[in-house]
This record gives C-alpha cells, sequence and structure tokens, in this order.
C-alpha cells in the first residue's frame, strides 16, 4: 500500500486531525507519506516525519498561500500520478472535502467520506461510515486506484513514533480556473469560542436546570473545557437560550468528542441531535431518565450540587 | 443572468428512510421531498433573480419521483426544470453522478451554479467541487452571505477557524450553506402554476455521456456489508454522594476528552 | 366535580367566516374546491373526472382548474389514520364502467379469517362475531397508502391536488359559500409575520365541498354558521394506533372487547381494540375508546401500551419491530348526530366530517367514498347550464341522494347501539343485539347523545396501573411522537384554542387524554396553569371533544404517516 497524506495547517501549525490520519496511516503499512502545500511550509513539512511519514512532498508556491482548495487540486493531482500513490487520505474540514472532491472528479478516482475507521479485510481497504443519524454502519470500499478517503475529523489521534521524514519539493503547474477565485479576507482564530457545529467539547442544559439563571452553570463549565453551550428544544421554546443554540430533531445535529447534558430528560426529538457524540455524560436528578439509557457515564444527583464542583475540578487539571 | 440550481430528492424523513439490503443502497422508492439544505439554494437563486433579473432552472438527477423535489422548486419560483431519469444511473456514486451533472450543467450554460451545503440522506458534502472541477470553473463552498457585482460573485464562508471571504469571476460554482436565508413558502398560485412550466426529461445518453461511465459499473466506490452501529458499551450511572464530580472529573481523563 | 364544558375554550366560529378580500388578481377562482385529500374528497374529485370525461362541455364550464383538492398535510395521507377493513362496495360504484379495476387498488388482501375475543386481565375468550362486525368480502388497507392512489386517479381525471394548504376561513357572501381562504405560512410563535411570511390567499369556487374529516375545522363553522346541527351533539372516540413490523404472520382479523377497559355505568370506557393483518409481515394494532369516559386518568395511548402486555397480544407481536404510530378521532354519534341538512347555499358536507361512520361495524371510510361521489353529482346537476348553485335548493339533491343511499339506511338502523353502551358493556350488549336483530326497531326512538364535555370527571388513580415504557414492546407519548414524523417547527403559532386557567383535574384530563403529550399541567405560586406544547400536536382532534378546540395549523405541519 502506497499512501498520501494531505497534511493540512493553520497558522504555522500542521492540524492535529490531519497528524492524526497520518498515524493511522503508519500503522495501516505499506509506504506512508504526506503533503503540505502552502507559501513558506518547508519546515513545517519536516515535523510530520514525527508521526509516521517517511517522506513529505512540499509545493511551496505563491498561489498556494491562501486557504483555497483548486490549487490544490493541481497539486495533488500531478503528486498522485506521478508517484503513484494508491491511496489518498483526508481529515475532513471544510477545505479537505473542497480538495477531496475536487481531486476525485480530476483522476476519475472514486472517494468515501465521513469515515470513522479504515481497515483492511482480505486484502482490500475498507472505510467503515454511520449512516442514516447513526442506524446503520455501511462498509465502504473502492474499486479502482487510488482509493481516496475523507475521515471524519478527530477520529483518530496524532501518536509520536519519533521518526524523521526525507521532505522532497515538486512543481506545480497551476490552470487558470483553479487560479480564478482569490481570498479577500482570511480567517483569523476563534472569535468567542466554537459554534456548537464545530466544538469538540459541548455541555448542554435543558429543563432540568430549573431557571433561565442557572444556564450560568453551564457556560462556566464549557468555558472551563473550551467548548459550547447548548440547549434543549423545552428551555429554547420557554426563552432561556436562543435557537442556534438548539440540538435535536428540529435543532442542529452535532458530534462532539464530549456531550454533558445537564438537566436533560432525553427525549427522542433531543436524542437525535447528540447521540453520535464521542462520549455522553449526562446529570439529571431523575433516575428513570431516558438519556441514562444511551449516555456513557450518567449520574443521578442535583446539578446545581455537581456541575460547580464539577467546573472547579476541571479548572484545576487544566492548569 | 442564467443560475442553475442543482437539487437532489431524498426519501422523507429519517424515521422512514431504510437501506435496502439486497442492493445495500438506500431505498429511494418510498415517499420523498427535496433536500432540505437544496431548498436554500433555490431560495439563493431565486433572490439573485429578483435582484438582477435572469431565469433560474432547477436540474436532478433521480428516479422519476424526483419530479415532486422539481415541482417544489419550480413552485417557489424557479422558471424551469431538467430532470436526469435513467434506469442505468441508479447507485452512482460521486464520480458518475458528477460525470453526469457535469454534462448536463455545461448544456445548460449558466453563469452561476448553485448547490446546497450537503444531501440529507448521505451527509455528503462533496459534490459542487467534483463538477466545479469537471466545469473547469472556481467554485467557493458553505457560503453564508451572496453577492454580486460586476461580473464577479462574493461569498463570505464558515470554515473551522472563522470566515473567509472569497472572490471569483462567472461564471462560478457556489455551494450555499443553511445559514444564508430562510426560504420562501411557495404560494399557492406558485404551486398551481408549478405543472405549466418547461420541465425536460433527459437521458444519460442524450447528455452525451458513455453508460459505462454511470451507475454501479461507472461507480469506484462500493458498499460493501451494512452492520448493527457497535454497541455504546456499558453505561456507567452512580448515585452522587457528594464525590459525582471527582468520578466524572477521572472518567473523562480514563476516556482522554479531558 | 369538574365538566370540560365549564370551562369553553377562546373559540368563536365567526372569526372563521370572512367575505373575500384578495383582489381578482390575488385570488385563485377554481370550478369545484374540495377541502381534504381523505376518501370523501378524493372520491368526489375522481368522479367529477368522470363526469367531464363523459361531458367536455362541463370542464370548460368548471373553468381553468375543474377541480382542485386542498389538504393540510405534508402529502397525500399524512394525516389519515384508519385500521382499516374496507368495504368495497364504494369503490365498486365509484369506478363502475370505468377503466380501474378494483384488483388494482392497493390493499392487504381480503378478509380470511376473523375472531372476536373478551379480554380480562389475564386470558382471552372467543366469543361470536357479533353480526355488525362481520366482514366477508372487505379487503384490508393502510388508508394512508390508499389514498395516495386515490390521488393518482383523481390527477389522472384531471384534479389538481394542493397539499401543505390548510383552509382556515369560510368565504362566504350573503348566504351563499364562495370558497375558502387558505392559511397564512411563516408565522412566528406570537402570530408576527416573520421574514418568509407568506399569507393565505382566497380560493373561490362554484361549489365547495367539505371532506376534511373528524373534527372538520370549516365544518365546524359551517355548522355553526348555517345552522345545520341536528338535535343531538356530536360524540367520540380517540383511537390510537401502532403498525408493527412482525415475526409471524398474522391470519386473520381480531378485534378485542373488555380488558384493559372497564365497562359500567361508573367508567363508561366504551370501546375495544383491532388487530389486523397488514401482508404477511406487518401487523397493525390499535384501542379506540369513547371520549365520554369519565375518569380524569384515562390515557388511550398508555392503555393501548397496556394491552400489548396481555399474553394474548405478545405472542402476536414477539420478535416483532414497531415502525408506525398513529392517533385520531372518529365521530360516533351515528344517525342521531348527523347535521340536519348537508348542504348550503354553494357547500356540501361529506365523509366523516359530516358523521358518516357505523360504530357497530367499525366502517366510515365506504360512506365517504359513497357520500363523496354523491357530492359531485349534485355539484355538476347543480351546475347545469341555466343553474346556479348557489339558489337556495339547488344542492338539495344531495340530500335527497345520500337519504336514499344504503349510507343513511346502515346509519339509520344501527342508530342507538353506541348511546346504549353508555349504560355498560353488559345491559349494553343486550341494547345492541337487540338493536340488531330488530333492524333497528328496538330500542325505539333515537337516544339522545350526551355531549363528551359535559361528562363529570371522577379521579380513582388509573394511572398507577400503565406500564413504565420499555422501549421495545411499550414506548412513551414523544417517542411516538416522533414516529408518527411529525416535525412541526417549535416557532410556529399555537393552532389549539384552550384555556389555560383551569383547574388541575382538568388540566390532568388533558394531559393524560392527548396521546402526543401537548399538554401538561405545571404549578406556578399555588395556582396551576396548564402549558401547551403546540408542536406535538398529531391533529387527532380529541381536545375539541373535551372543553378546547383544535384549528388547523400551518400547511404542510402535524405527522407524515405513510402505513396508517
Amino acid at each position: 500500500m502506497t499512501t498520501l497524506v494531505f497534511l493540512e495547517h493553520h497558522e504555522g501549525e500542521l492540524l492535529k486531525p490531519s497528524l492524526g490520519v497520518l498515524s493511522k496511516a503508519a500503522e495501516l503499512g505499506g509506504d506512508v507519506a504526506g503533503v503540505v502545500l502552502g507559501s513558506g511550509v518547508r519546515d513545517l513539512a519536516a515535523k510530520a516525519g514525527a508521526y509516521g511519514a517517511a517522506k513529505v512532498y512540499v509545493a511551496d508556491a505563491p498561489e498556494l498561500e491562501q486557504p483555497l482548495s483548486q490549487p490544490r487540486v493541481d497539486a495533488l493531482a500531478k503528486l498522485v500520478s506521478e508517484q503513484g500513490f494508491d491511496s489518498v487520505l483526508f481529515a475532513a474540514s471544510v477545505l479537505a472535502a473542497d480538495v477531496a472532491s475536487g481531486l476525485s472528479a480530476r483522476l476519475g478516482a472514486g472517494l468515501n467520506w465521513d469515515l470513522t475507521d479504515l481497515v483492511q479485510q482480505d486484502g482490500s481497504l475498507i472505510g467503515k461510515r454511520p449512516a442514516l443519524g447513526d442506524s446503520v454502519y455501511v462498509d465502504v470500499g473502492w474499486s479502482s486506484e487510488p482509493r481516496l478517503a475523507l475521515i471524519r475529523a478527530g477520529t483518530f489521534d496524532p501518536k509520536e513514533t519519533g521518526g524523521e521524514a526525507q521532505v522532497e519539493d515538486f512543481d506545480v503547474q497551476f490552470e487558470d480556473f483553479s487560479l480564478a477565485a482569490t481570498m479577500l479576507e482570511q480567517a483569523h482564530a476563534e472569535s468567542e469560542g466554537p459554534s456548537i457545529e464545530d466544538a469538540d467539547v459541548i455541555v448542554a442544559g435543558g429543563r432540568g436546570l430549573g431557571a433561565p439563571e442557572n444556564f450560568k452553570l453551564v457556560e462556566e463549565l464549557a468555558q472551563a473545557l473550551g467548548g459550547a453551550v447548548a440547549a434543549t428544544r423545552a428551555v429554547v421554546d420557554s426563552g432561556w437560550y436562543p435557537y442556534a443554540t438548539q440540538v435535536g430533531q428540529t435543532g442542529k445535529t452535532v458530534s462532539p468528542k464530549l456531550y454533558i447534558a445537564c438537566g436533560i430528560s432525553g427525549a427522542i426529538q433531543h436524542k437525535v441531535g447528540m447521540q453520535s457524540s464521542g462520549v455522553i455524560v449526562a446529570i439529571n436528578k431523575d433516575p428513570n431518565a431516558p438519556i441514562f439509557e444511551f449516555c456513557d457515564f450518567g449520574v443521578v444527583g442535583d446539578l446545581n450540587d455537581i456541575v460547580p464542583k464539577l467546573t472547579e475540578l476541571v479548572r484545576q487539571r487544566k492548569s | 443572468m442564467k443560475i442553475a440550481v442543482c437539487v437532489k430528492h431524498v426519501p422523507e424523513g429519517t424515521t422512514h428512510a431504510r437501506i435496502d439490503p439486497s442492493t445495500k443502497r438506500l431505498n429511494r422508492s418510498g415517499e420523498g421531498a427535496i433536500n432540505a439544505f437544496d431548498t436554500h439554494a433555490v431560495e439563493e437563486a431565486l433572490k439573485l433573480k429578483e435582484a438582477e433579473g435572469g431565469e433560474v432552472v432547477v436540474v436532478t438527477m433521480g428516479p422519476q419521483s424526483a419530479q415532486d423535489s422539481v415541482r417544489k422548486a419550480l413552485a417557489m419560483g424557479a422558471d424551469g426544470a431538467v430532470l436526469i431519469t435513467d434506469d442505468a444511473a441508479a447507485g452512482s456514486d460521486l464520480v458518475a453522478t458528477t460525470t453526469v451533472l457535469a454534462a448536463a450543467l455545461e448544456s445548460e450554460g449558466a453563469d452561476l451554479i448553485l448547490f446546497g451545503q450537503q444531501a440529507g440522506d448521505s451527509d455528503g458534502a462533496v459534490l459542487w467541487a467534483a463538477v466545479a472541477d469537471r466545469l473547469r470553473r472556481p467554485v467557493i463552498s458553505q457560503v453564508a452571505e451572496l453577492t454580486l457585482s460586476g461580473g464577479k460573485v462574493t461569498g463570505k464562508r464558515q470554515t473551522e477557524f472563522g470566515y473567509d471571504t472569497i472572490e471569483a469571476p462567472l461564471p462560478a460554482v457556489v455551494a450555499v450553506s443553511d445559514a444564508i436565508n430562510e426560504p420562501r413558502y411557495p404560494s399557492l398560485k406558485g404551486i398551481m402554476g408549478a405543472r405549466s412550466k418547461p420541465q425536460r426529461t433527459v437521458t444519460i445518453s442524450e447528455l452525451g455521456v458513455d453508460g459505462g461511465a454511470v451507475g454501479e459499473a461507472g461507480s469506484k466506490t462500493t458498499v460493501e456489508a451494512l452492520n448493527d452501529p457497535p454497541p455504546r458499551g456499558d453505561t456507567v450511572k452512580i448515585e452522587d454522594d457528594g464525590s459525582a464530580a471527582e468520578k466524572i472529573v477521572d472518567y473523562l481523563a480514563e476516556k482522554k476528552v479531558l | 366535580m369538574t365538566r370540560p364544558a365549564e370551562y369553553p375554550p377562546p373559540f368563536d366560529s365567526r372569526e372563521f367566516v370572512a367575505a373575500p378580500s384578495d383582489s381578482p388578481d390575488e385570488r385563485i377562482d377554481v370550478g369545484v374546491l374540495i377541502v381534504g385529500a381523505g376518501p370523501a374528497g378524493l372520491a368526489c374529485a375522481i368522479r367529477l373526472g368522470q363526469l367531464m370525461e363523459d361531458d367536455p362541455s362541463l370542464a370548460e364550464r368548471l373553468g381553468e382548474v375543474p377541480v382542485a383538492v386542498l389538504e393540510k398535510g405534508k402529502g397525500v395521507g399524512s394525516h389519515l389514520v384508519s385500521g382499516a377493513v374496507v368495504n368495497p362496495r364504494g369503490f365498486r360504484r365509484l369506478f363502475r364502467g370505468r377503466d380501474v379495476r378494483i384488483e388494482d387498488i392497493p390493499s392487504f388482501g381480503p378478509v380470511q379469517h376473523e375472531s372476536v375475543y373478551f379480554l380480562n386481565s389475564s386470558a382471552a375468550t372467543r366469543v361470536p362475531t357479533p353480526p355488525t362486525m362481520k366482514n366477508d368480502g372487505n379487503f384490508l388497507a393502510s388508508l394512508s397508502q390508499l389514498s395516495r392512489w386515490l390521488a393518482e386517479q383523481a390527477e389522472a381525471g384531471g384534479a389538481m391536488i394542493l397539499p401543505e394548504t390548510s383552509a382556515e376561513r369560510l368565504l362566504v357572501t350573503g348566504a351563499r359559500t364562495v370558497g375558502v381562504r387558505t392559511g397564512d405560512k411563516g408565522r412566528g410563535r406570537s402570530g408576527e409575520p416573520m421574514p418568509n411570511f407568506e399569507p393565505g390567499v382566497d380560493v373561490t369556487a362554484k361549489v365547495t365541498v367539505l371532506a376534511e374529516g373528524t373534527q372538520g375545522h370549516l365544518t365546524g363553522v359551517a355548522l355553526d354558521h348555517f345552522g345545520l346541527r341536528g338535535d343531538n351533539p356530536q360524540v367520540w372516540a380517540l383511537g390510537v394506533k401502532e403498525v408493527w413490523k412482525v415475526a409471524k404472520p398474522l391470519d386473520r382479523v381480531i378485534h378485542t372487547l373488555g380488558w384493559p377497559l372497564r365497562g359500567g355505568r361508573k367508567y363508561r370506557e366504551f370501546g375495544g381494540s383491532f388487530i389486523y393483518p397488514m401482508g404477511d409481515d406487518m401487523v397493525t394494532i390499535g384501542l379506540v375508546v369513547g371520549l365520554d369516559y369519565r375518569d380524569a386518568e384515562v390515557s388511550v395511548h398508555d392503555l393501548l401500551q397496556e394491552l400489548k402486555t396481555h399474553r394474548f397480544v405478545r405472542k402476536i407481536l414477539d420478535g416483532g419491530e414497531r415502525i408506525g404510530w398513529a392517533a385520531k378521532t372518529i365521530p360516533e354519534g351515528g344517525f342521531v348526530a348527523l347535521p340536519r341538512r348537508l348542504h348550503a347555499p354553494g357547500l356540501l358536507l361529506t365523509g366523516d366530517a359530516a358523521g358518516f361512520v357505523n360504530v357497530p361495524a367499525l366502517k366510515g371510510i365506504h360512506y365517504a367514498v359513497e357520500t363523496g361521489r354523491l357530492a359531485a353529482e349534485a355539484a355538476v346537476e347543480a351546475l347545469r347550464p341555466g343553474r346556479t348553485p348557489w339558489t337556495p335548493g339547488a344542492l338539495a339533491s344531495y340530500d335527497r341522494s345520500v337519504r336514499d343511499t344504503y349510507v343513511w339506511n346502515d346509519l339509520k338502523r344501527v342508530r342507538n347501539m353506541r348511546q346504549a353502551f353508555a349504560n355498560g358493556l353488559v345491559l349494553g350488549g343486550a341494547m345492541a343485539s337487540g338493536a340488531i336483530a330488530t333492524f333497528g326497531k328496538f330500542p325505539p326512538g333515537n337516544r339522545p347523545t350526551e355531549p363528551d364535555a359535559e361528562v363529570e370527571l371522577i379521579r380513582p388513580k388509573r394511572s398507577a396501573k400503565y406500564p413504565a415504557p420499555d422501549g421495545k414492546l411499550t414506548f412513551d407519548k414523544l417517542s411516538s411522537v416522533y414516529l408518527s414524523g411529525n416535525k412541526t417547527r417549535d416557532d410556529a403559532p399555537n393552532h389549539i384554542r384552550v384555556r389555560t386557567d383551569v383547574p388541575e383535574e382538568l388540566g390532568l384530563l388533558w394531559e393524560r387524554m392527548c396521546p402526543a403529550q401537548v399538554y401538561e399541567v405545571k404549578e406556578d405560586g399555588g395556582e396551576t396553569t396548564v402549558e401547551v406544547t403546540a408542536s406535538n400536536c398529531v391533529q387527532c382532534g380529541a381536545i375539541t371533544a373535551k372543553g378546547g378546540r383544535l384549528t388547523p395549523p400551518e400547511g404542510g405541519s402535524g405527522p407524515e404517516y405513510t402505513l396508517t
């Protein structure tokens, strides 16, 4: 297997999800290379060696300075055709999705997305992904090479293996249409914390909070964890918190790594909006609340006692 | 100005959506509706038409029942529609689907091509970039605010890091996010008038696409198996005896989410 | 002790009657306007299509849009619920001499066997099938599915079907009904227009046919406005049903009486259950209970869950999976509760909305089809050259033809049976049998109905017996509402007219009664109030029978039934 991993970077750092995919590729075996595209990124490229890349290809060009997808398609198309990789892996992001998709068209190569695992099965590479709101898991494959895969961000953790990578430059000829779009203004660091759809951690409050003022407890815990605040339909209906934070069938669907549900009963209308979260912790006074059927760690107790203590402990741990 | 909007007809509601165990593909024979995310694209196209003049054409690839989604877009105010329907195209993956869509869009000659943010049935957010590559046009995705002026389209879009503003000359491909607008309700007149708006049905060969490039034959990905979701694992349930907060923190550390 | 009728809802029919206000450009003009795409409305549309085929000049007279059918649900069938065992008589007549075969009607096949059982908490005893419940020659179907097929036939005949469109007001000038005004879309919680606000529109027609089904909104308004109510008020039952995928095919149609309902004057829990096969791999099970029950804690949804725990029922559902749930009221007043007239100038009333349901036989679909067909004929009769449908008496031929059909005679024959059961199962059963044996001559006269909302409530702590939902055999209300496909937006205006400052007992009655958990009793500093979560509402209509009033919500909202 010869695998190329797209290494996304932002403000001078290789992104964790990309490094996680790189580590996974190393685990799957075969020749693993990374590719870093940008302007002034050679130093960054070398760092990928520590996570399992034997070689890192770099295309350093002013056309690649802004995080636009189409010039990257040009670069990867050239690299993949010349080097003959049989698999190209991406950690999903807004940019990566466009790059992978454009590459799929350019090379006529199959693309599977939203993968939560990649395995070797009977000599073939198989991707695993949830479908239909997590009610079924599908094994997907490829009928030709190269195989393109978009892996759900954060699925794999980076593992430092302490290796060194050989850095190799390559040139790119850009298509005219790839250079037509220009970025007038580029996004900077997070403003006031992540929106609930992007957050890795969400602390959500429901009717069990008792009163709108108690959302303060939820906010403080969210802040300590570096996460976002979400709400259930019931409390949004009652005007306790804005609709933009509503998680559920008629609100947003989220899948953070950690979801802490405070005073939420777990009715299905809410469950379908958050059931594929990584770890679900629930705090509720009612031992019969449905949420205890599908959470990972459930606490029957008074959130007014537990949440402030939890916030304090989290702050201590992080400092 | 001509705007083409790509819409998808998806099975109605996740409560009824089922995967057909024999084909391992989504059972699309039941009730369906226009992909909710695509209604934002239709709405945006209509707003642009209202501001700049021109025409809005809806393009969809799907079974005959996709007529319902097409009608909804026409009822909202689109001027015409193209339904690409062909048994040979059933089971097309991204590569096959975008081959067909690109062929259809090429013949429409639109200045602006709009897509919705993702498909409700496959959670894919990938169609437009592939189509843009085939059409050799610039693409802007996840656009939350769109402006058109002087032959250029400018999109303010959300990424993990905040908002980018990207500009591209027409003709261009733009995928809009669901934050961009609130789709209008079709008026009753609109619903009644939808029927008489021009609707073309085309087959794969009429588009000049080879049969081998579509359907399962033209797809480069496969569905191998369907499985039950992995069990969540045992739930730990405790009662607070004063130490619940500590226990939670320990659990989070153990699970490496802290 | 409280009676729901002591707290009437803030509702006045006059609010829903108006003159047309749109300009000629804005309004939509059609030939015959039908409100409701159920069996009555669609049969009417189909018959009109046939009459237009026979006489092309009719289509010309009806105009550019000869027939329009308004449907408030997301699609045809989205709001339709029934068992159902259908008597094909209505369809045979409707399609007589036409290019449609009865075999084409989507069904789950003819009824092959049937049994009636009397249940107590542990056993099921077979009892002889009452003559009114014999189902030879009838077929099994999903009404929701059947209606979609009917809609195709109607469209093929030239009708335009317009889903996601509610009919909110009756348009009347003078004594003449000239159409309906459709509901607004895009209003916020307090009624304020939102950015995508789309106002309703006046739809004017030469004849308006109301086929709204149980608790028809404009039908209720029309009965008030035109003084069409009969001497006896309508009464209703609430049916809650589920559709299950099953491991073993069910070979018979089953009805049960008795447990978990308590017969007798004290409780007045009149009703029973049905369990019907839907092909080899599905079954539908439902419980129907009259809304004149006295116990404030009766919850038909929970009684259905309790019913499923009976050994006899468990065996049928064993190894299966719940795939559908629905709730809807059924008019039970029968003959004595029919309106005194079924028409007004420019207006016709059909189907369940008018009360054409044979309760002892559990049949109403073929009456809906038959009355829908007759309405089409009356409309066309009144539209002959030189005639107009709004001159007094122009539509009287409808009333005459309905009185001549089996619909009228069937209902008359069984007219006192339901009321008999108010006296309890045993005595009621005897009276009912008497009624059947004498073809309705005994008991003599017309026994009156008592409005459901006048029934006095008692509180013997029934709810303690309901099973806790286990998520496999028994289920809670919220997950059931989810299964109905209900995705009504949370910030839509509340479409339920009900007083919220009511005694706790009444609030609890509603809390239990409603299968969709719309009403919740809340304590607010010593005062009890009722919180209404209108977006859960599946529009069953029960609240209208018990002190509130259901009005149509935004078109397209509510349940999205497909197999019910």
